[in-house]
């Protein structure tokens, strides 16, 4: 086979691979075709990377054959993760990518750098600029994911004009860099103010905003890797990085209208540190509780129940307790949904994976617009491990800081149970008049152990209905 | 402006309209598979790290080029692999439990 042919088929199965990840994606719009999805994106994948290994400009195959055991060996254990832990994970990944597309970045501009247009080094100095600021806030981010670093946000006075500054002299860096290319020794320094403005662009977001850091950062990944496939004139990256690109801005926006946050905001805004909330005129306010017992006999005596997950539940891995319970009541013919709002957990779509790994059908998780307009005719809403995201004041009371937030409409249920440690308020500090009103019951206690002895409840000496 | 350029453009703009339609279609109770599908279908930045580390130029080149490979591969390798365990675990009400 002449070059010019060989080059012409890697091409071609270059194309094809694009065909796989465009319909990989377009398959996820229903879980019934989502495996096929997968099928299409791998074989698309491994086809590109065949192809690649034939090229001929590729002749020492050594170095690449270790890299491929070495990635191939981290790869395997992060996809085998517990799903609890998929958002630290994805973090994780989003360092890698926008790493290795930072790096070949960096290779291209030393190999390059004699004969390096000023069109080429601005393409070059901004895909490491983007590719190194997502690397290391990644990092921070997967680090505040998995606790390592402190999840509160962590601000001082003047922090953005700091960080600001930091990215302006990146990007001055850069330009210096497009006008006088012999200064090579400028492209280092770049290199590290980049990486530092990454790490403190994420370290003052609290973890109650990660839903919308983490779809963002997946948005710089895609885009970094788009520009480097303007830089290698490759067309497989420009898509595939676009794909990804926008799925991360996609997703962005879904999370900041789910808080109702800007994106300025979810930036620069350091949510969840000093909330002086409303609190103040609170008055001596009564709660009423209930024991397990009691709340079995009302959930076995409802038609229509609905469950509102956080992640407190994921926390206290009650998720399969929870199973428990919706075989409990469904054995008794009461109509069991999950209620889902859009950042119930720590990543978009989180809470779906931890309900379903605990095989809860997903025909019963709803999202939130859907289960709101539901609500006013279910029974019992049960809500177990979240807080914010069922807070009426986000409705009603104009002075919280969450107000304008879309939230799950719990307290228009007939009753409303939840169950909580204790009355302390939830992790952004906010009070919910939720819990003061005449038809909520509190049941005080550890997620798992309380939805435990209602499941026991329900199975002993339960009448049915 | 390399001619390049604009033709790359072309493809970007295509591909995000693309992207963009065939996103905003995708079920949200699938939203966590769809962010490691797309990480993993992005880490076909490894076409490129093959090609850099491959081609052998300066040793700087090879190393560097080998460290993107792995990193890549990694997100490849685990994307798909978490992707597919995810969606294994969404079944309906129907699907029987083993």
């Amino acid at each position: 086979m002449s070059a010019l042919a060989l080059q012409q088929l890697i091409d071609s199965t270059y194309i094809v691979a694009v065909v796989g990840f465009i319909l990989s994606l377009k398959w996820l719009s229903s879980p019934v075709s989502a495996k096929r999805g997968v099928l299409a994106g791998e074989i698309g994948a491994a086809l590109a990377v065949i192809a690649t290994l034939a090229n001929p400009e590729v002749v020492q195959y050594k170095w690449i054959i270790i890299a491929l055991a070495i990635g191939a060996g981290i790869g395997i254990p992060l996809g085998l993760v517990h799903m609890t832990a998929v958002p630290q994970r994805t973090a994780l990944s989003h360092a890698f990518g926008a790493l290795s597309a930072s790096i070949i970045g960096i290779a291209e501009y030393y190999v390059a750098t004699p004969n390096l247009t000023k069109f080429g080094m601005a393409e070059i100095g901004l895909e490491v600029i983007i590719g190194s600021l997502t690397f290391t806030g990644s990092v921070i981010a997967a680090g505040k994911l998995q606790e390592i670093l402190p999840q509160r946000p962590i601000t001082y006075k003047g922090q953005n004009v700091v960080s600001l500054s930091v990215l302006g002299a990146a990007i001055l860096l850069m330009i210096a860099l497009c006008i006088h290319p012999d200064y090579t020794y400028l492209f280092p320094i770049m290199v590290v103010v980049a990486l530092i403005f990454g790490i403190l662009l994420v370290t003052p977001i609290g973890g109650a905003d990660m839903p919308t850091v983490i779809s963002l950062l997946n948005s710089y990944a895609g885009f970094s890797a788009s520009l480097l496939g303007f830089v290698l004139n490759s067309k497989v990256l420009v898509v595939a990085g676009a794909l990804d690109g926008s799925s991360g801005f996609i997703l962005s926006v879904i999370m900041c209208k789910a808080m109702n946050r800007s994106f300025t905001n979810v930036m620069f805004g350091a949510f969840g540190q000093v909330q002086a909330s409303s609190a103040a005129v609170e008055e001596a306010r009564t709660v009423r509780s209930a024991t397990a017992e009691e709340a079995a006999s009302i959930l076995s005596a409802a038609s229509k129940v609905a469950i509102v997950p956080g992640y407190g539940m994921a926390v206290a891995q009650a998720q399969h307790k929870v199973r428990e319970l919706y075989d409990a009541l469904t054995k008794k013919g009461v109509d069991v949904r999950f209620g889902i709002h859009p950042v119930a957990g720590r990543m978009p779509g989180h809470m779906n994976v931890l309900l379903a790994e605990a095989d809860i059908p997903y025909d019963r998780l709803i999202e939130m617009d859907d289960m709101n307009s539901d609500l006013p005719q279910t029974d019992v809403a049960l809500i177990i491990g979240a807080n914010d995201v069922t807070n009426p004041a986000a409705r009603t009371d104009t002075g919280s800081p969450i107000y304008g937030m879309p939230i799950l409409d719990v307290d228009k249920a007939r009753t409303v149970m939840v169950i909580k440690r204790s009355m302390n308020p939830g992790f952004a500090g906010i009070d919910n008049p939720l819990y003061y009103l005449d038809k909520t019951l509190m049941l005080f206690g550890d997620a798992k152990g309380f939805v435990g002895d209602i499941v026991r409840e329900l199975s002993g000496g339960g009448s049915g209905h | 402006m390399p001619a390049d350029f604009l033709s790359n453009l072309y493809v970007f703009i295509l591909a995000g309209f693309i992207g963009f339609e065939v996103i905003k279609r995708v079920s949200p109770l699938l939203h966590t598979p769809l962010m490691s599908l797309t990480n993993a279908l992005d880490a076909i930045v490894v076409v490129a790290a093959i090609i850099i580390a491959g081609r052998h130029e300066t040793r700087l080149s090879t190393v560097l080029g080998a460290v993107a490979v792995a990193a890549s591969f990694s997100n490849m390798v685990g994307g798909f692999l978490i992707t597919d365990r995810m969606l294994r675990m969404f079944k309906t009400g129907k699907t029987k439990k083993p």
